[in-house]
């Protein structure tokens, strides 16, 4: 294995985040602060507890689970992306690195940087509402998870678009869509019955709802459900990236 | 001496169905300084593309110092470096933290003191801290061979490695392909400079739409299909070549006041002694002559003419 390849992949992918460092940090700070005020305050004031929880409290989960799969994407999309804008790709094709090991260090470095601006979110939605983790390992296994699922996702976006349109087309007509009707900010509970059939489609609810278990012990389905539904859907991204290499779609000539 | 790349009977055909590349077979010796000189179109970086992993490969097989480049890529790989046709840089990198990378993803542990080696032999380790955006184009070319070599490579391809740089830059170039080679790299380069192969290779290749016209070594090239021209001055300018003198290939230029002579040097005989006779006994006085050896880029032109 070529593990010099792999970390050279990663840390130069961290090194760009490293480089917009102030932008990747204050970013999700800024917005955070801003869903607290409008959905916190603004409307949580108007909500009582949603299964004795604050609602203010009963975001927190949502709100780290929208940030983490979208920036999941954009980071593996864009990263995969610049190279083959650039025409910088040619170095990775022409490198001695499996493409098992070009995953490993692009995805990675998308996850890792989704994770840590995840990390972050929480750290500011504690000065904001009381937190309360009641299973913490499960919580990083399900950020883990998510993110790398999503990274994987992004990645298969990113070798798909030839063009920067596309490359924000999916992220924003399918995966914010999905992220805020999947339960980010309410539980699928409060929906009227046939929305809440309709919601069991959207595979993002079954993340939320098993990442909120990890926080407050309430979910929408049950923890396991949440944990087959990611393992089906992080599957199914390996599968397409896999394809993509065996035939090199959009990579190689 | 076996050959250190092998290709055998490579053919490549596009998605589109554009053939870039017909039945190709070249054997590339350790060592050696091999140019591919060809037109526009002609398949010379998808050949390279092929051999360095870039471009899938059609039919036929590719060794590399013995090994197939499908099967063992990761060895043969690690033996090439590729300087493409392109400056394609990442531009908010520093030449350091760039070439640094290249030598990791080739799977080379750090050796800070090679990286300085190349950058001080390649008169770039005063930008060393620069980001590639803030380089010329000739230096940006310079980080491109940079990070080819930062892996210590066995071969070295350099597609159009001058194209677009000046007279200057060029020859600075050659310079560094000159030492590489020294220092034991084998180096295949493309170019449409004539000149630049004259200049620096042992061996050329021409290829053509796809197929190599030819591939021998420079001086036997230009020994074998080169041609020699005496030009000879004339004390009175002619209307026509004379009659009798139809069976020599001559030429009457400069308003007839020049006759050119094209003679092949490999004949034991060239002609010129009889040629000289017959303008005697004709009557026809010069008051200089000159010869001339026919460029490689002479030779160049007439083959991919000759194919067309």
């Amino acid at each position: 294995m070529n593990l010099h390849g792999v970390r050279a992949i990663y840390m130069f992918e961290m090194a760009r985040a490293w480089r917009t460092m102030f932008q990747s940090v204050v970013s999700p700070v800024i917005s955070t602060s801003l869903y607290f005020v409008v959905f916190g305050s603004a409307i949580g004031s108007r909500i009582n507890e949603v299964e004795g929880v604050s609602y203010g409290s009963f975001i927190v989960p949502g709100l780290i689970m929208l940030s983490l799969m979208t920036q999941s994407v954009s980071n593996a999309s864009f990263g995969i992306y610049f190279p083959k804008f650039t025409g910088t790709i040619y170095e990775i094709l022409s490198a001695p690195i499996s493409y098992f090991e070009i995953v490993i260090g692009y995805v990675g470095a998308a996850a890792t940087k989704s994770i840590f601006v995840g990390l972050i979110i929480l750290a500011t939605a504690g000065i904001f509402v009381p937190l309360n983790i009641a299973h913490p390992i499960w919580m990083f296994i399900f950020l883990i998870l998510t993110s790398v699922t999503f990274s994987l996702f992004g990645f298969v976006i990113g070798i798909w678009a030839d063009n920067f349109e596309k490359l924000q087309i999916i992220p924003l007509l399918v995966v914010t869509p999905l992220v805020f009707l999947g339960g980010s900010f309410y539980s699928v509970d409060m929906l009227p019955p046939l929305w809440q059939k309709i919601t069991l489609l959207n595979p993002v609810m079954y993340l939320v709802s098993g990442f909120r278990w990890s926080f407050y012990e309430i979910a929408d389905v049950s923890m396991l459900t949440s944990l087959f539904m990611i393992s089906v859907f992080l599957g199914i991204c390996i599968l397409l990236v896999f394809k993509i290499f065996s035939t090199g779609y959009r990579v190689k000539t | 001496m076996p050959a250190l790349i092998k290709v055998t009977n490579l053919s490549k055909t596009y998605e589109g169905g554009f053939t870039a590349l017909k039945d190709i077979n070249l054997e590339i010796m350790d060592g050696e300084i091999l140019a591919l000189l060809g037109p526009n179109g002609a398949g010379k970086t998808t050949l390279i593309s092929i051999i360095c992993g870039i471009v899938n490969p059609g039919e036929g097989s590719i060794t590399v110092d013995g090994k197939s480049i499908i099967k063992d890529y990761r060895d043969t790989r690690r033996l090439i470096g590729l300087v493409p046709q392109e400056l394609t840089t990442d531009a908010f990198e520093t030449v350091w933290n760039t070439v640094s990378f290249s030598r990791g993803l080739f799977g080379r542990a750090p050796k800070p003191a090679h990286i300085e080696k190349i950058l001080k032999d390649l008169s770039l380790w005063d930008k060393k801290d620069n980001r590639i955006m803030q380089l010329s184009g000739g230096m940006k070319r310079r980080v491109m061979i940079a990070k080819a070599l930062s892996h210590e490579p066995r071969i070295l391809f350099l597609d159009e490695p001058t194209a677009g740089v000046d007279v200057s830059l060029r020859k600075d170039m050659w310079q560094v392909v000159h030492r590489l080679r020294e220092s034991g790299v084998t180096i295949i380069l493309t170019t449409h400079y004539i000149e630049e192969a004259e200049e620096i290779a042992d061996r050329v290749g021409v290829i053509n739409k796809g197929q190599i016209v030819v591939v021998e070594q420079k001086k036997e090239l230009m020994r074998k299909m080169g041609t020699k021209k005496m030009f000879l001055d004339l004390h009175q300018a002619l209307d026509s070549v004379p009659q009798e003198l139809a069976s020599y290939d001559l030429e009457l230029v400069e308003e007839g006041r020049q006759l050119v002579y094209t003679y092949d040097t490999r004949k034991d005989r060239t002609g010129i002694t009889a040629l000289l006779g017959e303008l005697n006994r004709a009557g026809i006085k010069f008051k200089d002559l000159q010869t001339e050896q026919s460029s490689l880029e002479d030779i160049f032109v007439n083959l991919v003419k000759e194919q067309s």
